[in-house]
């Protein structure tokens, strides 16, 4: 049985989303920019895609900008605010736990001489709110926060965040890299006071190499990219339209379907959590129970090694992820599970499974069945 | 425009008796080396090669060319008509050529005349030459003990006028010294092994030992990728990939932790001397070093070389590493060994292995595995690939 569950990775494109890139691909080939009717044709489709998006995110169309995926989004506002807002001051703060796409950035901007604090976080992978009222002061410009990480699934208290900023009468921008909520859970970007948020296409069963930056109205941003001023200079450079197009068409599916499946990934990772209790000894999930998404857990098999894990169960044709590779060095593990503060044999021993609407409990059955035998197997070996 | 590439062979021209036989092989060689380059014509002039070839596959063809055992430098020639006059112009020529692409104020004409029919004497030709190339150029003085360029004048059947001598790598000619079953791992040192003794002119054969799913796909595309690399100096290889899980399963289980190493390393050993055996293969390669690490010791050679009776040859037993890094480099294995997939899972790894076993106390552990099951079984199971540029 194949069982695909390493879905914060990528996702399988939905058909009908496939179907209508293939349209973008063979016919409707035209660039939106060109004055000739192709052009127009594909513009009118790029715009009513524009306007899917706006109306699931609740905001307006103006404030949706199409990108290359999620690294470029998080590239676009975070240097823009930055290159924008230097002049009022030079703290950035983020968290110890945020993907490479905002941690790198932000360490550029540390070599030329910001000061940028870095959250704590706790066990489960969530910041303390405490330690960001004190952290944020007068010249904070920027707070740069993940909605859901990547490898473990926490969500952050971004609304108590804003509510800080706000209480502190501070002016510093709240930058949000939604890429792993998007779907997923539950929230607000207008309500939420949130400046600038970052997704991509392919987390969501569309297509990889596009994705979106929503910026809010009236935002003092700067360009980084230079060149034929498409997305309003935005995003220089010919649109990826069959991308473009691809994107909005699963957002379209996620806006009458998301709900419901929602309530059908997170009763597919508790029956997952339910049985590898039941039936391996001596784990440790990484995964909060309240506040983390509901597509994604990470589990630490005591006594084997993740990427050993990895390898058998990609033997019985089941896909997973693990936070670090097979090797004595203990720098190669996971930064994210380190800064949650787990021991080293919790973090070889990882693996994180990330479920979508395409897996099902006879599935799960199944890499049950097969995880237990394999990880019974390896601490044979491995506990002599 | 330079239109043919001279080739010289080194040890291959004092084969004696058998130097017709060398010859024609590294013929073969060349010719192989070339073939997907549009087949250039490929001819030998008194104990010389020559490759016919245009001037924009030319630095293709050398690179290729490069790499063929038993020759000693290639230049980039013209091949011109049998007069003076004509080995004038040319020889001006070709230097005025070198000048662009350096700075040069003094040269020395080396005049070869091996048809001793041509009725100018070397000597003669030098000089003529010479003062043909001082009367046409300005500031360029001759300088017959230390000059910046050398104008060669080669007289054989046609004459050859070049400037440039590239070096090969020397050795024999491939095939002409039996048939070797390297043990080829992801590292640095393996390779080289490889290179050295195909250098030598035997054919070679790989094996690769992994211990999927313990270790990764990847390290097994790497290992591929490195017999890729090495296939352009030997052509194409078979390369043998063994899964020796079970083995180290059964090791792990069986053999007290601090053997795991030295009892992995028989097996390996034994494996490669039986697949050598069906395959006609005469000898068994290592990259194996002398101290490298813990278990390459004096002792642990001793016990490996006990397993089996085929000859084991270590040709970097007295390398330090950083030469070994060198050869890697210039062979252009390196890039490709430091990419961070292992072929061994640290699981297995003990963390304190025997530095002087004794052979007794070996095969007394050995004892309780059923040896010859699971060296069949790991052959029966093993995959073969044949690689190639």
């Amino acid at each position: 049985m194949f069982v695909y569950l390493d879905n914060s990775a990528t996702t399988k494109p939905r058909d009908e989303v496939i179907d209508e890139m293939n349209i973008l691909l063979r016919e409707d080939y035209g660039n939106p920019s060109s004055l000739h009717r192709m052009g127009l044709k594909v513009e009118k489709k790029i715009k009513r895609g524009r306007d899917i998006i706006s109306k699931y995110l609740n905001v307006k169309s103006s404030e949706i900008y199409f990108t290359s995926g999620g690294t470029e989004s998080n590239n676009i506002a975070i240097q823009g605010i930055i290159e924008a807002n230097k002049n009022k001051g030079n703290h950035i703060i983020t968290s110890k736990i945020e993907h490479p796409s905002v941690l790198n950035i932000l360490k550029n901007y540390e070599q030329k001489g910001f000061k940028i604090t870095y959250l704590d976080v706790d066990e489960y992978g969530i910041i303390d709110l405490n330690q960001f009222k004190d952290e944020l002061l007068e010249d904070t410009i920027l707070v740069s926060l993940m909605m859901v990480n990547n490898e473990v699934g926490s969500i952050q208290p971004l609304e108590k965040v804003k509510e800080i900023i706000n209480n502190n009468k501070s002016n510093a921008y709240l930058h949000v890299d939604g890429i792993q909520a998007l779907g997923k859970i539950d929230f607000n970007i207008k309500k939420m006071g949130i400046d600038s948020f970052s997704f991509s296409a392919h987390k969501i069963h569309g297509p990889k190499g596009v994705g979106c930056l929503y910026i809010r109205d009236g935002l003092n941003i700067k360009s980084i990219i230079f060149g034929g001023e498409q997305e309003k200079g935005i995003r220089s450079g010919t649109e990826n339209t069959p991308g473009i197009i691809g994107l909005s068409k699963a957002i379209e599916i996620l806006n009458s379907e998301g709900n419901s499946e929602k309530k059908y990934l997170d009763d597919l990772k508790n029956y997952f959590i339910e049985k590898v209790k039941e039936n391996i000894s001596d784990i440790k999930i990484n995964t909060a129970y309240i506040n983390s998404a509901p597509h994604i857990v990470n589990i630490s098999f005591i006594n084997t090694k993740g990427e050993v894990l990895l390898h058998f169960l990609e033997s019985d044709d089941i896909y997973v992820s693990t936070g670090s590779a097979c090797s004595s060095k203990d720098d190669r593990g996971s930064y994210v599970l380190k800064s949650m503060g787990l021991k080293n044999v919790e973090i070889e021993s990882a693996i994180r499974f990330s479920f979508s609407i395409y897996n099902t409990k006879e599935q799960i059955d199944y890499v049950i069945k097969k995880l237990k035998l394999r990880v019974e197997e390896i601490r044979d070996i491995m506990m002599r | 425009m330079k239109n043919v590439i001279s080739i010289s062979v080194g040890e291959v021209a004092l084969k004696k008796g058998k130097r017709n036989f060398f010859e024609k092989k590294l013929l073969g060689k060349i010719k192989a080396a070339t073939r997907d380059l549009g087949s250039p014509n490929v001819y030998r002039e008194l104990g010389k090669m020559y490759v016919e070839v245009n001037e924009d596959n030319i630095d293709k063809v050398i690179n290729r060319v490069k790499k063929v055992f038993g020759l000693v430098h290639l230049s980039p020639a013209y091949k011109i008509e049998k007069n003076l006059d004509s080995i004038k112009v040319n020889s001006l020529k070709a230097l005025k050529e070198a000048i662009k692409k350096r700075k040069i104020r003094t040269f020395k004409v080396d005049c070869k005349r091996a048809d001793k029919k041509f009725p100018v004497n070397s000597m003669e030709v030098a000089r003529e030459v010479g003062a043909y190339i001082l009367q046409n150029t300005e500031d360029l003085k001759v300088d017959i003990h230390n000059p910046d360029i050398y104008v060669y004048v080669d007289i054989r059947q046609k004459v050859y006028i070049y400037t440039e001598k590239i070096y090969g790598y020397g050795g024999l000619p491939l095939g002409t010294n039996g048939k070797g079953l390297l043990l080829l791992s992801g590292g640095i040192d393996s390779p080289v092994a490889g290179f050295m003794i195909a250098k030598r002119g035997v054919s070679i054969e790989a094996v690769h030992y992994h211990s999927y799913p313990f270790t990764s796909e990847r390290a097994e595309e790497k290992v591929k990728d490195l017999a890729k690399i090495i296939s352009m100096y030997t052509g194409e290889i078979k390369l043998y990939s063994v899964n020796i899980l079970n083995i180290q399963k059964a090791i792990n289980k069986y053999c007290p932790p601090s053997e795991m190493t030295i009892i992995s390393r028989r097996f390996m050993t034994k494996i490669a001397e039986s697949i050598a055996n069906i395959n006609n293969i005469d000898c068994i390669i290592t990259g194996e070093n002398l101290g490298q690490v813990a278990s390459q010791t004096m002792k642990s050679l001793n016990v490996t070389n006990s397993s089996v009776n085929i000859p084991i040859l270590r040709p970097l037993i007295g390398f330090n590493k950083t030469e070994i890094i060198e050869i890697a480099k210039d062979i252009e294995t390196f890039e490709t060994s430091i990419l961070p997939f292992e072929d061994c899972c640290s699981v297995f790894l003990p963390k304190h292995p025997v530095t002087s076993p004794e052979l007794r106390d070996i095969e007394e552990s050995e004892k309780v595995l059923d040896v010859e099951g699971l060296i069949e079984d790991a052959i029966n199971k093993m995959k073969i690939t044949t690689i190639s540029i």
